[in-house]
């Protein structure tokens, strides 16, 4: 066991370092520094969005929306309200928790479907709502943004988003492994059974809604100052969709899988950009072999290979989910 | 205000039939079918390959088209759903997004990317109905409606499928049990979702435009339907659909056409909350989620 926590803190470390490192590795392309950039705030999403879906098993198909949430309130706080970024991007994070405030009370009441629907709502209606609020969004023209100055160089920006995933990354870690995460787990695994521990099913899923629409807040925050411009057309529905194959492809109820699924999915469309609806084509494509062959996700690859990237993560779980999953995937080939 | 009712009608009425087969597909085989526009929209594109291509009569082209609509719902049951049926929902959910996406991508690099015209069923001046104008088109898109509820209604009622489907939706178990071959039930219910849908997409291409997007927009509106039916009650679905066409069409005329889809989910959120099953589903029926 201590050897696997060696081996997975190794990787860390070595990819830590190679991401620290990445800017100069690439001459400092601004093209492939986007790259990584987006992938960090789509990480942001996916692990975010992985706590709400994966651990919590609450389905939401608009995590997009909070994205698009955060993006506004930076860019409109700072645009027009002149507010410096350290107050912009904890707005961007506070304005979506507290909108998943309003969406979550009845959504907590939701299961299954029902909930999937009306977070697809959500997801479709921000975007309206940002193209019509003419007033304070500028509709279809969209806002420009201004860097601060300290940090206005691309590279200089590249870090910041970089350290905020990190610590981002660090924090949903600790919330997974905490009395939280625990409680996440079995309001998933049976909400009766949950209730009957003592476990306050409603605060909890309240909670979660806000904890992940905060962090994917904050996504939308970094992504304003890195593009310089937002538009209703930054984040769709699409987008939605996307976040939740990159949870799914990478691995349910597993951080690190969120970050291999949005590499994944940013680097798919990077080559297959070059016409049109193929990215479409080859990620749905991915998507239906993944859930076929492969359903907990590509995070359990590396179990093949007896380097267990979820062990740690998953010790103090009650049950764990990659387990029953893998009965399930015996089930439905019989 | 009746004008816009009765547009409103009309779009209710393909709403109506795009979330009957969502909510056949869901009662009979427990999945949401997030495939079930770009599905339609395949066979929509099929329609007009046989009407443009080959220079097909209109009503011929609709015939085969509904036959293709049925064999690729077959399709897509036996090749892909058949292996998730005892996954959880989030990855039966997952997996048809992933059709959506790929029959989205594949459909775009066969047809392309530019909307055409859709040609309509029947041609003609609008007819007077007292204070209300309706084209000959709009009158066959409620007429297709009514007939196809009647038909569903006619199957579930008096053929032995139609039974067997409603012994599988109550319990898979017991219905194996009794000696129904569920493979073949669900297989029924693939190629009937899809039928269904399919013939909402030849309904929509004309009033809108034909193109890889085309069923978005209905799709959405149709799982409004669904969820505010309940997601269980047939007749429900359809009733469903034309409150929302009515609410929809009602909102975009007097607020903003871009409001309408904001509004209708504030409408499903708030029916959700004093009612979390939906209007026309008993507490009960929501036991299996």
């Amino acid at each position: 066991m201590k050897d696997r926590i060696m081996n997975r803190r190794t990787l860390v470390v070595i990819f830590a370092a190679f991401l620290l490192a990445y800017p100069f590795l690439v001459g400092q392309s601004s093209y492939f520094m986007s790259l990584i950039a987006m992938t960090a705030i789509y990480a942001i999403a996916a692990m975010s969005l992985n706590l709400l879906t994966g651990y919590g098993g609450q389905i939401s198909v608009g995590q997009g929306g909070f994205l698009m949430l955060g993006t506004y309130t930076a860019a409109v706080l700072s645009a027009k309200l002149d507010m410096p970024i350290w107050i912009t991007i904890p707005a961007a994070g506070v304005v979506a928790g507290l909108v998943s405030l309003v969406i979550g009370l009845p959504a907590v009441r939701l299961k299954g479907h029902f909930l999937a629907v009306a977070t697809l709502g959500f997801g479709l209606s921000i975007p309206e709502i940002a193209l019509n609020w003419k007033s304070v969004t500028a509709g279809y023209s969209g806002l420009p943004m201004m860097r601060p100055e300290a940090v206005s160089s691309d590279l200089a920006f590249f870090y910041v988003i970089l350290v905020v995933t990190m610590v981002i990354t660090w924090i949903l870690l600790n919330i997974a492994n905490s009395r939280l995460g625990r409680a996440f787990l079995a309001i998933r695994d049976s909400e009766i059974a949950a209730a009957a521990t003592g476990i306050n099913v409603a605060g909890y899923k309240t909670i979660m809604f806000m904890i992940a629409a905060f962090f994917t807040g904050i996504g939308g925050g970094l992504y304003a100052y890195w593009i310089e411009y937002v538009s209703p057309n930054d984040f769709t529905i699409m987008t939605s969709f996307f976040l939740l194959a990159m949870i799914v492809v990478g691995g349910l109820a597993s951080i690190w899988g969120a970050i291999v699924g949005a590499i994944l999915f940013t680097i798919i469309p990077h080559f297959a950009d070059s016409y049109v609806g193929v990215t479409n084509l080859i990620i749905g494509v991915a998507v239906i072999l993944i859930i076929l062959f492969r359903p907990s996700g590509l995070i359990s690859i590396g179990e093949l290979f007896g380097r267990n990237l979820k062990t740690k993560e998953l010790e103090s779980a009650p049950v764990k989910p990659d387990q029953k999953q893998s009965s399930e995937v015996t089930d439905a080939k019989f | 205000m009746e004008q816009i009712v009765i547009s409103g009608l009309i779009f209710g009425c393909v709403y109506g039939l795009a979330a009957l087969g969502l909510v056949l597909i869901f009662r009979t085989t427990g999945l949401v079918n997030f495939a079930h526009g770009e599905m339609a929209m395949v066979t929509t594109f099929v329609a007009f390959t046989f009407l443009s291509t080959f220079e097909l009569p209109f009503f011929v082209s609709f015939l085969l088209a509904i036959l293709f609509a049925a064999l690729f719902g077959v399709l897509i049951y036996l090749v892909l759903i058949r292996h998730v049926g005892d996954a959880s929902h989030l990855n039966q959910l997952v997996l048809t997004l992933g059709i959506f996406l790929a029959v989205h991508g594949g459909a775009g690099l066969i047809w392309g990317h530019t909307p055409t015209s859709f040609p309509r069923a029947l041609d003609g001046s609008s007819i007077q109905l007292g204070p209300i104008f309706i084209s000959p088109n709009e009158l066959f898109v409620l007429v297709v409606t009514f007939i196809l509820a009647m038909a569903l209604f006619a199957l579930f009622r008096f053929t032995q499928v139609g039974l067997s489907m409603r012994a599988s939706s109550q319990d898979l178990t017991a219905a194996r049990l009794m000696g129904i071959n569920v493979n073949f039930v669900f297989m029924v219910t693939w190629a009937s979702g899809s039928v269904l849908g399919g013939i909402a997409g030849l309904l929509t291409a004309p009033f809108t435009f034909l193109g890889v997007s085309m069923m978005f927009n209905v799709l959405i509106m149709a799982f409004a339907a669904a969820v505010l039916a309940g997601f269980l009650s047939l007749p429900g679905a359809v009733i469903g659909g034309l409150i929302i066409g009515i609410f929809g069409n009602l909102v975009s005329y007097y607020w903003a056409p871009e409001m309408a889809l904001v509004c209708t989910f504030v409408l499903i959120i708030v029916v959700l909350y004093i009612r979390p099953q939906g209007i026309f589903s008993a507490p009960e029926a929501i036991k299996k989620v």
